[in-house]
């Protein structure tokens, strides 16, 4: 059993969750992940290591409620127990050595963002960091951002809060104020990682994504988290979930998403169902 | 005591196939006593026991066999679980008529004698019986890991356990049993049956230390610094895919996926929460066990229409010619010399069938099969809204990337030195799946039993345990 030390909300559909599992919490690195099942029946979730500590063996995670999984999730409280706990899965994102970098964070996205961004800080790296959301009430971590950051900038799509705009907005303006990047990282939905690799590509900016196709087992035995890169089949959980953004087919990998839409309309309406029973 | 002298073996009761394509509960139902009596009447009791040279665990099978015939059934177990941890489950999967029952001199004229069936209802008579619970064993202070709970590793632990060791077998799924678990259907091998296997090593002592990924939580060297010796059987590995276009369309699975969703994670069931594609026409590509398992699974999700699609003909389908023969019982078509060269789809993205090309059998490779040639020209349509392959699998790199010095093959397979699993690491032993490439479960098994016995030579022959580990 794996108890929840906290639980905080940081936006209307948005938490971070603090899981005691000390073996776990001893190997995370940023960009790693774990898998997680709420309940003895639940689905196998992966969500991305925000934090980890290592004194109280404790590894939070930052998750959207998007779902029948995720809103099982968050029917947990502080002091009740996951059913599973799994990790660290993946490759952590490659740090060492960069001199100057541009994060970029999309919506829950950041939330994987922000350790990225931490680490390179504490390694001397100059961080350039753009958090997109999509308005105001949905912003997170900016007060974190702020303080690993050489450079922050805050971007909603309907002008709401920080500046209006994209992400790729504020990095093309970045780009031609003349800052020169040794990479460009970017987590967030799939269609933002596929416009900023368009972006760069164009910029000759090498450029890190993190994948997160739809997975089962994150150990490299199914086989569900396969995607296309520079023509060869990868697999995310083993292989990833960071990839070279120039060589991702991501118009396939945002296809593939949607594999499971009406089942997981049908599933969010009956869990829908039974939470409003249990209400009235 | 009357020999029965029948060409044939006694008919299996079975569930009837309309009526078992609509649920997931086991096919095959098992002998009676009557039934099992007098099949083990069949058996001659060879002196020279042909049979035993079939069996990879060299089951006394003569011996076991004579007490069904008496009627003695906890003797009968009792032989078995001497060369066998998990004879329920082997009963069930073992592929026989290439093993032990391919000796069997009975089957030189008519059919050789039910050994699997016979294996079966002995130790399905010993699950429902109330015998004693063994007594645990003495603890010997010494320490050993496990890394896997598919059924090679499960048999080490048990083996050792049985030794006095004090074992943890460190497993990445949430589920103990490998592909006992995630793999094979309920409605082969029930799952109860390998829960009660895994409950009985518990009771011996064995910790399962399951939601642990070794090569990521922990690695073969922490493990080495916490036990004496370390055995590795994490299976098979990633699935292989064929390389052609259109495999990474929606509604194309692996089989390992597609099964691990059904099985795992109950996607079978109505109110499970991990879905699963239930198409109307799929095609697996592949003609081995798992295959046939994939098909039968989507042919109880629905499916109208379910093919296996194979390169080679019926004779060389590598599968269990038992589940060949329930699939066709179930309607599933079987495709032979037939090769998929593109995976079609629609605008959407979602598959909408295979084009293949006809093959022809040329001359024999390698491995003395012959391989199939492609007749040009014979390019056609087949038309599928899932395709599952099932053509095999490549080695993990997980424990490879993070254990240095432990020697790999080409394939990524872990190298050992002899029979008994040593690799090139010290302490470090490997079998199963992960040292042959996808094989069977008794082999798994065979290989887990034969590094048991290398450790604890090793360890007896190492200094007296150490006062810290006890
Ligand atoms: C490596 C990785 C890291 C991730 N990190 C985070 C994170 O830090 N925070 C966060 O909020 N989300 C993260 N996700 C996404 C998160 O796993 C999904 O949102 C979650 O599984 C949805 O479950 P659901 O049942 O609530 O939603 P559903 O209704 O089932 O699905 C909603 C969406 O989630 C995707 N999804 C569904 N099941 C899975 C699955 N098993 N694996 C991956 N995606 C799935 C679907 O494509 C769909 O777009 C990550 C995913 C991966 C693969
Ligand atoms: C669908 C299917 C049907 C089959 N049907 C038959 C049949 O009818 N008859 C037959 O004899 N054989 C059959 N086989 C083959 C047989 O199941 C395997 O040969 C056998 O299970 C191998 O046993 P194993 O212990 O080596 O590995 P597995 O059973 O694969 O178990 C390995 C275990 O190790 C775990 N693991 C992997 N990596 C790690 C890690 N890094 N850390 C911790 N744990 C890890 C895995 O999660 C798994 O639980 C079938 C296989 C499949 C896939
Ligand atoms: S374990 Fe398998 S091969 Fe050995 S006797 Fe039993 S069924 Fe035959
Ligand atoms: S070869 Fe056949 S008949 Fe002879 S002992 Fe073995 S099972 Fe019995
Ligand atoms: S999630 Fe199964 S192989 Fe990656």
């Amino acid at each position: 059993m794996y108890t929840i030390i906290a639980k905080t909300p940081l936006s209307h559909n948005v938490s971070r969750m603090e899981i005691l599992a000390p073996p776990v919490a001893r190997k995370a690195l940023p960009g790693q992940f774990v898998i997680l099942r709420a309940m003895e029946h639940s689905e196998r979730i992966p969500l991305t290591v925000h934090d980890v500590n290592t004194q109280s063996g404790t590894v939070s995670m930052v998750y959207q409620v998007v779902g029948a999984g995720t809103r099982e999730l968050d029917s947990l409280k502080a002091g009740d127990s996951l059913h599973d706990f799994v990790g660290p899965l993946g490759m952590p994102t490659r740090t060492e050595g960069l001199q100057k970098v541009c994060v970029i964070g999309g919506g829950v996205g950041c939330a994987s963002a922000y350790p990225v961004a931490r680490s390179l800080h504490e390694q001397g790296c100059q961080v350039h960091t753009i958090a997109g959301f999509r308005s105001r009430e949905f912003v997170i971590l900016e007060e974190e951002f702020s303080r690993v950051s050489d450079l922050l900038k805050v971007m909603t799509d309907d002008g709401s809060y920080g500046e209006h705009g994209m992400v790729t907005d504020a990095l093309r303006a970045l780009i031609e104020a003349g800052h020169r990047y040794d990479q460009v990282i970017a987590i967030g939905p799939l269609v933002m990682m596929k416009f900023v690799s368009l972006l760069t590509k164009e910029h000759g900016i090498k450029t890190v994504v993190s994948m997160n196709p739809i997975m089962v087992d994150g150990t490299g035995m199914c086989g569900g988290c396969r995607l296309t890169v520079g023509g060869q089949i990868k697999f995310a959980c083993v292989d990833g979930p960071d990839f070279d953004g120039h060589q991702v087919d991501f118009d396939e990998v945002i296809s593939r998403s949607r594999m499971y839409e009406e089942f997981e309309k049908r599933e969010r309406e009956e869990n829908c169902r039974l939470f409003r029973q249990e209400v009235q | 005591m009357e020999r029965n002298m029948s060409l044939h073996k006694v008919p299996m009761p079975s569930q009837d196939p309309q009526e078992r394509i609509g649920n997931f509960q086991e096919v095959a139902l098992g002998y009676t006593q009557e039934m099992a009596m007098q099949e083990a009447a069949r058996c001659l009791s060879c002196r020279h026991r042909p049979c035993v040279e079939g069996c990879p665990v060299r089951i006394d099978i003569p011996g076991f066999i004579s007490q069904i015939a008496r009627g003695n059934m906890e003797e009968a177990y009792l032989i078995l679980n001497r060369d066998s941890a998990l004879p329920a489950v082997c009963g069930r999967v073992c592929p026989q008529e290439s093993q032990c029952e391919q000796k069997c001199v009975r089957a030189v004229k008519g059919e050789a004698v039910a050994i699997g069936r016979l294996e079966r209802y002995a130790a399905d008579w010993y699950r429902h019986s109330a015998c004693e619970v063994p007594p645990r064993p003495q603890p010997n202070g010494h320490k050993v890991a496990v890394v896997g709970a598919g059924p090679g590793g499960l048999t080490a632990a048990g083996e050792l356990a049985r030794m006095g060791y004090a074992v943890t077998v460190f497993e990445a799924l949430h589920l103990p049993g490998g592909v006992l678990s995630y793999g094979i259907p309920e409605f082969r091998l029930p799952k109860d049956i390998v829960m009660d296997e895994v409950e009985a090593l518990r009771r011996l002592g064995v910790e399962i230390r399951l939601n642990t990924v070794i090569g990521k939580t922990l690695t073969v060297d922490e493990l080495l610094q916490r036990f004496e010796a370390v055995f590795i059987a994490s299976g098979a590995g990633l699935p292989r895919f064929m390389g052609i276009p259109g495999e990474t369309l929606k509604g194309v699975y692996s089989a390992n996926e597609y099964l691990t969703r059904i099985n795992l994670m109950k996607a079978y069931q109505e109110d499970a929460s991990t879905p699963v594609m239930r198409g109307h026409h799929v095609a697996v590509v592949g003609g081995g066990n798992v295959a046939m398992d994939a098909a039968r699974c989507a042919r109880r999700l629905g499916a109208q229409e379910v093919s296996i699609v194979y390169r080679r003909s019926m004779k060389e389908l590598p599968a269990r010619q038992e589940e060949v023969h329930h699939a066709q019982e179930e309607g599933i078509i079987f495709r032979m010399l037939t090769n998929p060269v593109r995976v079609l789809g629609d605008d959407k993205g979602w598959v909408r069938g295979l084009e293949c090309v006809r093959m022809t059998l040329g001359e024999p490779d390698a491995t003395g099969r012959r391989r199939p040639v492609e007749q040009p020209g014979s390019n056609h349509e087949l038309s599928a809204d899932v395709v599952i392959i099932a053509i095999g699998t490549s080695s993990n790199p997980l424990i490879r990337l993070t254990t240095p010095g432990l020697e790999t093959d080409r394939r990524g397979g872990i190298v050992v030195t002899g029979p008994e699993g040593l690799t090139s690491r010290d302490r470090v032993y490997a079998g199963g799946d992960v040292v042959t490439g996808s094989a069977t479960v008794i082999q798994a098994m065979g290989a887990g039993k034969d590094a048991a016995r290398a450790i604890d030579r090793m360890i007896r022959a190492g200094q007296a345990p150490d006062e810290t580990m006890i």
